[in-house]
């Protein structure tokens, strides 16, 4: 029911698909809204959900549409660390194919290890963060929140503010995003910005006063501490100040901005407490639009044939 | 691939005799007796002997490759100085200079000789490097000089860049004396940083960190500013960008001790290449843009680069079989090598088959100071037979090497190897 087998990227995944699972997400969040939240769709369908890198809200997220689609969930957590010591990821992925299993929900630190999986497993593979490569199932609940608050996509202006170069929700927003029709501007630290990333059909800009100025919605990243001390990232307060969400910037600008998080978040360095919690945040939309963008993509790629939904 | 004994008397006749030195290709015959060759050219053939017709086919000079790994000691999973001469001798090759990172490291006096002893067995001639430093630690140097009088051709501490300008410095002033060549892996350790593909559009796109071409540009330009300062012996090996090709062309119009090599992958890939995360393309220094691509192509044409080296790196399946960031650095590459670089420079660029047959050969030997006019009467038959116009399909059946790390599966190559001569033994390859 979509064009590729698994949801390793939104790098290769048509904007027909895109659009589908969007359309499909908002059929499932009418489902999370009744008072019996589950539906049989994913019956007698296991699905292992694969975290060799800590995850506490993708995996729940993940797990929770997992279970309100009836499918049978096995959360197997390892660190890479124990992996580099002993079992190769070949021998884990072997060993979970052959426990017969239709899907694996991976999170991995390293770029392309869904790529790798598909070499050795026939169970289809949905990407939940691959190092600093891609996430898809973020930027479609991103878009479908968009979409929501905006009742589009296209040709809405949306700025991605942050560690770009690291940052896996900016790459799969980006891809999602330009295939849409929206227009993206990316924001961040000239050193964490690639000076190639243009060539994906974004615009950047390191004024952040004008890009607040231009921007319909908002999509602030975390700022990992640990880039810091390595002469990316100087301090906290000169970040906030270059490049902070902060309530004396939003207010500043006339029009209301809808701002956006992918979590957790650092209060006081990349957003203010007052904006995140302000009317025009839609952080916890997000994180409730996740669990039914995630029931879409588990649906549309492990359900037997369309239509079953209702 | 059938290895044997040379009979007594052998005759190739018929075959295309390309001298690279002399620069000529003509029809003849060669006559081989007790390992030497006995007559070449037009002569009356002697009868009751071993004879091959090789119509059709090419002969000359085996190939001299100066930058393999072979793993011995220390890794023997991965190649032998055994297994190695095979994959060489598939690929037309019948001397080897062996890369000094192995376990430990090749940087003794008695180390060399170890790989010395070692190789007297094997079909094809080994010839050491030794590292430039203790341990490949690039903090002291090591002891060039009783190394050298061990059986040592150059120094280097491939795969570990000499970081350090000063120790760079110092071994290239102490290497004078020794008249041989120090080769250094020319990488920037902190503009590479954890960087493990080319920096550009493609390692953006599949958020790989980057390795930039000003890594290795960066330090080429130390290497033969110092070079040039201490009137040393300078080998800049596997170069990778457009910038490196522009650093030494410059320098080699004011001085003669530069020489620089690059290898059949770098020639023939590009990153667009590692879109699929194929952890065999995953080499030091990175498969670089098309752009670097083509200024080494333009840099063989223009003489800038004096040979072609493999940089053979057999790796273990599971050294391999792993995400692209854990994955190890380097591919095999004597058996596909001529295939490819037949195949990219003379049928497709247009140089021609002598040039070619040059940067395989002499170029190579001038450059380690081994004997390069072989195809005379009384030399000890060094010989390869290929035939120039085969087209070829590579698979695993075509490696010798105990490993199997090449991203060259199911190429269509041109141009095969047939028959390697080298210290008494005669190879057929299939």
């Amino acid at each position: 029911m979509l064009s590729n087998k698994h949801l390793l990227g939104l790098e290769n995944l048509p904007k027909e698909d895109i659009q589908k699972i969007i359309d499909t997400a908002f059929n499932f969040r009418e489902v999370l809204d009744r008072p019996i939240k589950k539906v049989p769709s994913l019956q007698g369908i296991t699905v292992v959900n694969l975290f060799f890198e800590n995850s506490t809200r993708t995996r729940i997220s993940f797990e929770l549409a997992q279970k309100r689609l009836s499918a049978d969930t096995v959360n197997f957590s390892a660190s890479t660390s124990s992996l580099k010591k002993g079992e190769s990821f070949k021998d884990t992925a072997q060993n979970i194919e052959a426990m017969k299993i239709d899907a694996v929900v991976m999170r991995h630190p390293s770029p392309g290890a869904p790529n790798h999986l598909t070499k050795f497993i026939d169970a289809k593979i949905i990407n939940a963060g691959d190092g600093t490569h891609e996430h898809p199932t973020q930027a479609i609940l991103d878009m479908m929140s968009l979409q929501e608050k905006f009742g589009k996509i296209k040709d809405l202006n949306v700025a991605i503010v942050g560690d770009i170069e690291h940052s896996r929700v900016a790459r799969s927003n980006i891809y999602g995003l330009v295939k849409m029709g929206a227009n993206v501007t990316l924001c961040g630290p000239p050193n964490l910005v690639p000076g190639t990333i243009s060539e994906m059909g974004v615009n950047v800009n390191y004024n952040i006063d004008e890009v607040v100025e231009w921007a319909d919605a908002i999509n602030v990243l975390r700022i990992q501490k640990e880039r810091m001390g390595i002469g990316l990232i100087s301090s906290e307060r000169e970040y906030r100040k270059l490049f902070g969400i902060t309530e004396e910037r939003i207010n500043r600008s006339g029009k209301e901005i809808v701002i956006m998080h992918p979590g957790p978040m650092n209060r006081g360095v990349e957003i203010d407490g007052g904006v995140a919690d302000s009317d025009q945040a839609i952080i916890l939309d997000q994180v409730l639009n996740g669990v039914a963008s995630r029931m879409s993509v588990l649906y549309l790629l492990l359900g037997t044939k369309d239509g079953d939904l209702k | 691939m059938i290895t044997e004994l040379l009979p007594k008397k052998i005759l190739f006749q018929n075959v295309e005799i390309l001298d690279p030195l002399k620069g000529t290709n003509k029809k003849g015959n060669i006559l081989i007796i007790n390992g030497k060759i006995a007559e070449i050219g037009k002569f009356d053939q002697p009868s009751g002997i071993k004879i091959i017709d090789a119509k059709g086919l090419t002969l000359t000079q085996g190939f001299c490759d100066l930058h393999v790994h072979f793993r011995e000691p220390g890794n023997e999973d991965k190649e032998t100085l055994f297994s190695g001469s095979r994959a060489a001798l598939a690929g037309g090759f019948t001397r080897v200079c062996a890369m000094p990172n192995t376990r430990p490291p090749i940087d003794s006096p008695e180390l060399i000789s170890y790989i010395i002893e070692k190789s007297k067995d094997c079909p094809i001639n080994i010839h050491p490097i030794g590292a430039v430093t203790k341990g490949q630690a690039g903090i002291e140097i090591s002891e060039m000089g009783l190394m050298k009088d061990m059986g040592a051709v150059a120094f280097s501490d491939d795969g570990l860049p000499i970081q350090n300008g000063l120790v760079m410095r110092k071994a290239l002033e102490y290497s004078t004396m020794l008249d041989l060549p120090i080769i250094n892996h020319a990488e920037d350790s902190f503009l590479r940083c954890d960087g493990v593909m080319n920096e550009g559009s493609i390692s953006t796109r599949l958020g790989l960190p980057g390795n930039p071409g000003i890594a290795e540009s960066t330090m080429v330009y130390r290497d033969l500013k110092l070079a040039e300062m201490t009137g040393a012996k300078l080998h800049v090996p596997h170069v990778s960008t457009a910038a490196s090709v522009e650093h030494i062309k410059d320098m080699k119009s004011i001085s003669n001790n530069i020489t620089a090599e690059v290898t059949p992958h770098h020639l023939f890939f590009s990153d667009k290449d590692l879109v699929n995360y194929n952890t065999d393309l995953k080499v030091a220094p990175p498969i670089r843009n098309n752009k670097s691509r083509k200024a080494l192509v333009n840099g063989i044409k223009k003489g800038v680069i004096d040979c072609i080296a493999t940089d053979h790196a057999p790796h273990t399946l599971q050294d391999k079989e792993t995400t692209f960031d854990l994955a190890a650095f380097g591919m095999i590459g004597l058996e596909s090598c001529f295939g490819i670089v037949k195949k990219l420079l003379v049928d497709d660029e247009g140089l021609s088959l002598i040039k070619l047959v040059k940067l395989l050969t002499i170029s190579p030997r001038k450059i380690m100071g081994f004997n390069y006019d072989l195809l005379k009467i009384g030399v000890e038959a060094e010989l390869v037979l290929f035939d120039a116009n085969e087209n070829w399909v590579f698979e695993k059946k075509n490696i010798f090497s105990q490993s199997i790390n090449s991203p060259f599966f199911g190429q269509e190559l041109s141009g095969k190897i047939k028959y390697t001569v080298s210290k008494g033994y005669i190879s057929q390859i299939f």
